[in-house]
């Protein structure tokens, strides 16, 4: 069948399951963008600012499991979108960004709107591609489909010059896929699960520290049942944040920088631990050479670059986290709960997490009562800051695909575009982004976009006038010497805001307007709603451990 | 201690650049680098000399790192490997009247070739494994050299099997 390369690309998005596009035109894009027009299966997303719909596909991926699409123009477009796919590659999220490129003979001549987006992307996509023959399109999208979604996930780019957009072909997908390059292994090593179970079996002081990768192989009920039957403590990472349910008794809840107490004891006291789709970051680890110092690491990961690249690992096993759990399921026998989980309850007691309740508006207790409002059944995305943190600590999250934060590169902006793309792929689930006063303003223009599209999607600022975190750093070892981190002045009026974009906006300054203004923000069911939480202005994150610290060394309150 | 590590990659653009970019972002030392094509004309084959820094870690994380690229076949470690190893120079040698004998001398003593003759100069060419060629330049470096150029290394197992 002859038809155009933007013609290809839609039919070749219906093929691999696409249905929705978030994007924003412009003149390389104008062939794409006219295909489009024709097409009913596929819904675009016209977002305000590109960068939106790069954390919108994000939003959409994480939430549902499926690829993320994103599109926008050459030049600044796709520029505009760099901070969005940096962010999905940092914490493994399987989207396919498309861009629009000035036509072929046109490219290297710095062009009008041309940005070598390829070369610009390189270090920040799983792969990416600069399309210039259209014969090479099916197969481009095809592979770029199976790069993104297989393997460790990760962002891949396609790059459309105009001319090539244009240009016909006889039309064919292709249904096989040999990329022998390409081949993640997914099934573990008999001989090294084995070894595993036997450490298991044998350990007096195990812990589970799952993270992001049970969430994307979809391995939270191995997880569980494999926890279950060690009665093993499990600490989930931020990125893991509803593998293991945070109600469970054996949840300790995130380790690290500012994770509980009991986590980071747990960790440091351990005598095994199973490190299960997770990369030792250094917010988890704090100073490496202290890190676990009595624990063997056995490790599970789809990627074999993360095996030994932090911590020296006693049985590596590289595959998918659920065909490998599942394999070592069937080797490990239940083990009575011994001192060892009595141990951790006490330092569950001893130290929980807590806030104190004095003076003027908690954050901490918004969350909770959003937590409680919601059953723990929603959405969660934040922006990065103290409000992640607080969000990480407080809500308390019983499902993988619910809790989206940007762990790894910590994006500002990223939780608002980020709860539309759920929003989109979620319609009938509450969605909330937990937003600071200076996050919320990164990519508030994507309000216009929750609005035209009737988003419900709610907005908790906690907002304290101050980029937060950045003030506790500067409180605690900068002898307060506040820096560019008061945004009190020039501070927009957010409830008028909300209402000149046509959203709702509330305003809570005290703890027993908190509950009536989320239910309220949960009745608007046509459009989103923005809630503006006056909080006490210097409330700090805690626990604490300094960066580059012993994470058994930490501020507790 | 140096490896020197074989990377058959599909010959792609932008393989080289990925490749390359890949060593000065994760902060690894390529000592030398050479491309070219092979047997096959879908591949080419990246030969890279690196720097381990004596940390077997190191040398772990690059090979991981570079099959992590969706265009890279084949990563082989040849440092315990017996392999053919070659690098070419070429060097424009300073040769008066009184000390073209030696340099001759020299010039076959190590088998290189003198594949350029002026007035005042050489230009000699000369192929052999690194410390061959480090040992000439030590020799002629009196003479005066006047300009140098230096390939990267390339290896080939020895043998059947393959590199």
């Amino acid at each position: 069948m002859t038809m155009t390369g933007a013609q290809a690309l839609m039919e070749s998005l219906k093929r691999e399951g696409v249905e929705v596009i978030f994007g924003f035109p412009g003149g390389a894009l104008l062939p794409v963008y006219d295909a489009l027009h024709a097409e009913t299966a596929i819904r675009h997303v016209l977002v305000r600012h590109e960068q939106g719909a790069a954390h919108m596909a994000d939003g959409y991926a994480r939430s549902t499991g499926r690829v993320g699409v994103c599109m926008a123009t050459s030049g600044p477009g796709a520029t505009n979108l760099v901070t969005g796919i940096a962010t999905a590659y940092m914490d493994s999220v399987p989207i396919v960004a498309i861009t629009g490129q000035v036509p072929v003979p046109a490219i290297g001549r710095d062009s009008f709107q041309e940005a070598d987006i390829t070369g610009i992307t390189m270090p920040i996509t799983k792969h990416n591609y600069l399309l210039k023959r259209v014969e090479d399109l099916p197969q481009v999208v095809r592979h770029a489909f199976y790069i993104a979604s297989t393997g460790r996930r990760g962002p891949v780019l396609i790059d459309l010059p105009r001319d090539v957009a244009g240009a016909e072909l006889e039309y064919e997908y292709p249904e096989k896929i040999d990329l022998r390059s390409y081949r993640p292994t997914v099934k573990g090593h008999e001989l090294m699960i084995r070894r595993a179970a036997e450490m298991l079996a044998a350990a007096e002081r195990p812990v589970i520290y799952a993270g992001g990768g049970v969430i994307a192989s979809g391995a939270s009920e191995e997880l569980v049942a494999l926890a279950e039957r060690l009665n093993a403590p499990v600490t989930t990472t931020l990125m893991g944040k509803g593998a293991f349910p945070d109600d469970d008794p054996l949840c300790l809840g995130m380790p690290g920088m500012h994770g509980t107490a009991y986590a980071n004891y747990a960790l440091n006291d351990a005598d095994l631990i199973l490190a299960v789709g997770v990369r030792f970051d250094d917010r988890v680890t704090g100073k490496l050479d202290t890190f676990a110092p009595k624990a063997q690491f056995i490790h599970i990961d789809i990627d074999p670059a993360e095996i030994g690249k932090s911590v020296a690992v006693a049985v590596p096993i590289v595959g998918d986290v659920k065909q490998v759990l599942t394999a070592l399921l069937k080797r490990v026998s239940a083990r009575e709960p011994g001192p060892w989980l009595a141990t951790v309850e006490e330092w569950k007691q001893r130290y929980p997490l807590r806030y104190k309740t004095d003076d003027g508006l908690k954050p901490q207790f918004i969350i909770e009562e959003i937590c409680r409002a919601t059953g723990g059944e929603a959405i969660v995305t934040t922006e990065v800051g103290q409000q992640q943190m607080w969000a990480a600590q407080y809500y308390r999250c019983q499902r993988p695909r619910r809790f989206l934060s940007s762990g790894g590169l910590g994006t500002m902006g990223y939780g608002f575009p980020a709860a539309i793309g759920a929003q989109v792929g979620n319609p009938d689930a509450a969605v909330w982004d937990i937003a600071g006063d200076g996050s919320i303003q990164m990519n508030i223009q994507e309000l216009a976009t929750a609005v035209s599209n009737a988003l419900p999607v709610k907005v908790a600022i906690m907002n304290n006038g101050y980029l937060g975190m950045v003030r506790q750093w500067q409180e605690l070892f900068f002898d307060r010497r506040y820096s560019q981190v008061d945004l009190a002045v020039g501070m927009p009026d957010f409830v008028k805001l909300a209402e000149a974009y046509g959203a709702v906006g509330l305003r809570v300054a005290e703890p027993e307007e908190v509950r009536p203004a989320i239910d309220q923000a949960m009745g608007v069911k046509d459009r989103p709603c923005l809630i503006d939480f006056w909080i006490s202005r210097e409330e700090n994150v805690m626990p604490f451990v300094p960066a580059g610290g012993s994470i058994d060394q930490m501020m507790i309150d | 201690m140096k490896h020197t590590i074989s990377v058959l990659v599909e010959n792609r653009p932008g393989v080289l650049a990925r490749a390359a970019g890949l060593f000065s972002r994760r902060g690894f030392n390529i000592e030398s680098l050479a491309v070219s094509n092979t047997e096959d004309p879908a591949t080419s084959r990246m030969t890279i000399v690196v720097e381990d820094e004596d940390k077997p870690a190191v040398l772990e994380q690059i090979t991981k790192q570079l099959y992590k690229q969706i265009d890279v076949i084949k990563v082989m470690d040849h440092s315990d490997e017996s392999v053919i190893s070659r690098e070419l120079s070429l060097i424009k040698l300073n040769a008066d009247p009184k000390s073209r004998a030696e340099i001759m001398q020299l010039v076959s003593i190590f088998r290189a070739n003198i594949v350029d003759v002026a007035e005042k100069t050489f230009i000699i060419e000369i192929t052999g494994d690194a410390d061959k060629i480090d040992a000439f330049e030590g020799m002629v470096e009196k003479f005066g050299i006047q300009e140098m150029v230096r390939t990267g290394r390339v290896v080939l197992v020895r043998g059947g099997a393959a590199t």
